[in-house]
């Protein structure tokens, strides 16, 4: 039996959010842990409350703070994260919780708008697609496979502090994303939206968000890019 | 009852995929009051999960490619019963439709020549299937899905497009003519219900595939728009038509693409042999997917299946090299690790034939416009109603979608949905209001449930409904067993009506979200099994051990359901496209 100890809080009928404990026959199999929380949900208590969608690590939708540590619970086999028996799922820290393992995403989408997510190009669009090198595309690699999840942002003591002002590492690494984008010609424009002391520069290399990005992007990396981009500027 | 709180919009998309975004797209870029309904945040839809690549003649690969030979391909792989009219809009639109992704900003891989990478798939040919091979599947690496949802939802965000994330659509309203006047809604946060008025609503709710045990689908394509559309009285083609993707990975479910083929990998058997070699001589591991997933099971009956218990083949991708599969399929090589514990550098991947796509839907012309047939057996549109991408049935797949497609059918037909309605809004759409009566039949499925006391649980009847398609209704079909499946699922209906809700609680009750989608999972898979013991026949994905063969004088038809009757009718193929000749049926070989 696996000792699971999942976060709970129901807005309508409780006042404060309590640990419950589950003991969950999972028939001695390495399940990924959201089937762990289906198998709680089905067999043990239908009220529980997650996310989940694609449950193969692409639709960003189940990340959680599994034993301590952000990932994403449907490419999170048990064997990789259970110590000692014990499962201990918390929502992803740092954001408003809606209800058991349920967030309010709002601020953190509101980051992601922030930086335009969207190419901008100011010539007219050719009658076939615009081209590019294999080079040029490749520095698209590592910025672009990005799934929203939010791990590493709410992983972010920066982001925890300042959640309204830093952009946090998921909206940088697409700021970057459309930086170093060939075709992207609005690099003047970007660049004066995040010159100030909070958008960028409250990243201060803590590499929570490399540790837990669960597509093994390197947002500080990216960041150090802007930067460099922000200084040059300036100078 | 309470008064429902209305919100109002020219135009309101259910389901913020491919499709929905696409649409939405095109009607917020021409300053149209747009709404995207989406269960989930947008980026969470299926259509994230789309790897290999989205199918067009753009001429990258081949200068000399021609969006006719796309279109022969698609006529044959549909085993003749896609509408051609549809198949030729989409191909010649496409390339179109693919450029504005491109200058939208989404990432594709790229040819020395900069221009857009595209590979080999299945069915694919050059000069009507006497050319050989083609390469015409466009592609972000292996994760071309997740580039174009995100690209369409960075330029919905650009172009303002309102978005209710996390609601979950319910019911169609319909006003006294008959006409589709909006939904009713929940908003999943708060548990308040809405009603969403629109001048035209677009179902783009995806598939179904979860009515199946074992399938490459996520957790949320629960066929929300068929079974809404089914309660409304509309009716839904070619339900018997389910893809098996041949390489869902064994025990998971998981997806590995097409184009781990199309780049060179090949299945084999226990005995290391390349079987495909047998049953499609010229396109080998590139035949259509009905063909290799039949073949599979084949090879697995046969007792050439791999493993202890024999039941899979193994997808063999070592002798590519590891640059190759870094470069060109590194989601595949992540989701291998993952989920089949084995480094496709290294060793195959074991693989199994798995429920992956409806080819069926609601009927719609090439406008999105939804129909249903009058008494005298010709079409009519329902008025207020649209449906596009997986949800609809144009038909551009007919009875077995090639590779590829799919992105392109979602892009292409999201768009003329969009396109459609801003003219038609243009033109003025007046629409008599619902009443409360209206409102009260269309909440009446969330009431019910609201209020019932006794009833089983959502779980094991989902779990049971599940495994009846699973093992009545799978790769090879036969009438007597379908027979015993459609006694098993109409007493299964009675009970699934009269789900319990433990948790009435109002904030982020997924547990009733659960319910209303597995009374939706309930109305796909139902007509699914009717459907599929009517057609006596074998066609496309649709294979009968009973009736082997194509029967083009009976079946080179559209089956229609009527959910009100649970009767199947036959509605006829469109053979006459508007700029080239008709493709004759001929026998169907790889």
């Amino acid at each position: 039996m696996l000792q699971v100890s999942l976060y709970r809080y129901n807005p309508e009928s409780d006042d404060a959010p309590h640990m419950e404990e589950f003991s969950v026959d999972t028939g001695g199999k390495d399940l990924m842990v959201l089937d762990v929380l289906e198998l709680i949900k089905a067999d043990y208590d239908g009220s529980v409350t997650y996310r989940r969608s694609c449950r193969e690590g692409v639709c960003g939708s189940d990340g959680l703070n599994i034993n301590g540590k952000n990932g994403l619970a449907c490419i999170t086999p048990l064997s990789e994260t259970v110590k000692g028996g014990k499962l201990v799922i918390r929502p992803l820290p740092g954001l408003p919780v809606i209800r058991d393992l349920v967030v309010d995403m709002s601020l953190f989408y509101a980051q992601y708008e922030k930086v335009q997510p969207y190419l901008q190009n100011a010539s007219p669009a050719p009658a076939i697609e615009r081209l590019q090198s294999p080079e040029e595309r490749a520095q698209l690699d590592g910025l672009y496979e990005c799934i929203l999840c939010a791990c590493c942002s709410t992983s972010c003591p920066s982001f925890w502090w300042n959640p309204d002002r830093f952009i946090g590492p998921a909206g940088l690494l697409q700021a970057y994303r459309f930086l170093a984008d060939s075709r992207d010609t609005a690099t003047e424009g970007r660049l004066a939206k995040l010159d100030d002391p909070f958008s960028v520069f409250r990243c201060h290399g803590i590499q929570n968000c490399v540790n837990v990005c669960p597509k093994g992007l390197n947002p500080t990396k990216a960041i150090g890019h802007i930067r460099t981009m922000l200084l040059n500027r300036a100078t | 009852m309470s008064v429902m709180r209305t919100i109002s919009f020219d135009g309101v998309i259910v389901g913020g995929g491919g499709a929905g975004m696409r649409a939405a797209l095109q009607l917020a870029q021409s300053g149209y009051k747009t709404a995207v309904i989406s269960k989930v945040f947008p980026t969470r839809s299926h259509t994230v999960s789309a790897q290999g690549g989205i199918t067009c003649a753009i001429a990258s690969d081949d200068p000399q490619d021609d969006w006719r030979w796309h279109m022969y391909d698609t006529v044959k792989g549909s085993d003749y019963i896609g509408d051609q009219e549809a198949i030729e809009y989409m191909c010649s639109v496409g390339p179109e439709a693919i450029f504005e992704l491109e200058h939208m900003g989404l990432p594709f891989s790229r040819t020395e020549e900069g221009r857009i990478y595209q590979r080999p798939f299945g069915g694919q040919s050059k000069n009507y299937g006497e050319g050989g091979q083609a390469a015409r599947t466009c592609a972000a690496a292996d994760r071309t899905g997740h580039a174009l949802l995100h690209t369409l939802y960075q330029n919905n965000i650009k172009n303002e497009t309102v978005f209710f994330n996390e609601w979950f659509a319910v019911d169609l309203v319909k006003n006294q003519d008959g006409a589709v006047v909006g939904v009713v809604a929940i908003c999943i946060e708060t548990g308040e219900t809405v009603y969403v008025k629109s001048k035209a609503t677009v179902f783009a709710t995806g598939g179904a595939g979860r009515i199946y045990a074992s399938t490459t689908n996520a957790h949320i394509n629960t066929g929300d728009g068929m079974g809404m559309a089914l309660r409304a009285g509309v009716p839904a083609q070619d339900m018997e038509m389910w893809q098996f993707h041949p390489t869902g990975i064994y025990g998971a479910g998981t997806l590995v693409t097409e184009g781990c083929r199309g780049e060179g990998g090949y299945l084999v058997n226990k005995d290391g042999e390349r079987f495909m070699e047998r049953y499609a001589p010229n396109a080998k591991d590139l035949a259509g997917r009905d063909v290799v997933a039949r073949s599979m099971v084949l090879e697995i009956l046969e007792g050439r299946g791999c493993g202890p218990n024999g039941d899979h083949v193994k997808l063999k991708l070592d002798h590519l090299g590891e640059d190759v599969l870094e470069s060109r399929l590194p989601g595949i090589c992540e989701l291998s690790r993952t989920f089949a514990h084995v480094d496709p550098v290294k060793e195959p991947i074991p693989v199994v034939p798995t429920c992956h796509y409806m080819m069926g839907g609601i009927p719609t012309n090439v406008h999105g416009q939804a129909l249903t047939v009058d008494a005298a057996g010709n079409d009519s549109v329902i008025p207020g109603l649209y449906a596009c991408g997986e949800v609809a049935c144009v038909s551009v797949h007919g009875a077995n979608r090639l590779g590829g497609n799919s992105l392109l059918d979602l892009v292409v037909f999201g768009r003329a949905s969009g396109l459609f309605i801003e003219k038609a809004l243009r033109d003025g759409i007046e629409l008599r209001e619902a009443g409360q009566t209206d409102l009260e039949a269309a909440s009446a499925r969330l009431n019910a449930l609201n209020e019932r006391e006794q009833g089983e649980p959502v779980a094991p009847m989902r779990q049971e409904l599940q495994e009846i398609m699973q093992n009545h209704f799978g790769v090879f079909r036969t009438g007597e067993f379908m027979r015993e499946g459609i006694a098993k699922l109409a007493t299964l209906r009675g009970r699934v009506e009269n789900v319990v809700l433990a948790d009435r609680s109002s904030a982020f009750n997924t547990s009733r979200i659960e319910c209303l989608e597995l009374q939706n999972l309930f109305e796909t898979a139902e007509a699914t099994a009717i459907v599929a013991e009517a057609r006596d026949e074998s066609r496309g994905a649709h294979a009968r051990e009973d009736f082997t063969e194509r029967d083009d004088e009976n079946w080179l038809c559209h089956s229609l359901y009527h959910g009100d009757t649970k009767q199947v009718s036959k509605r006829s193929v469109n053979f006459t496209p508007r700029t080239v000749d008709t493709f004759q049926p001929k026998a169907r070989t790889y």
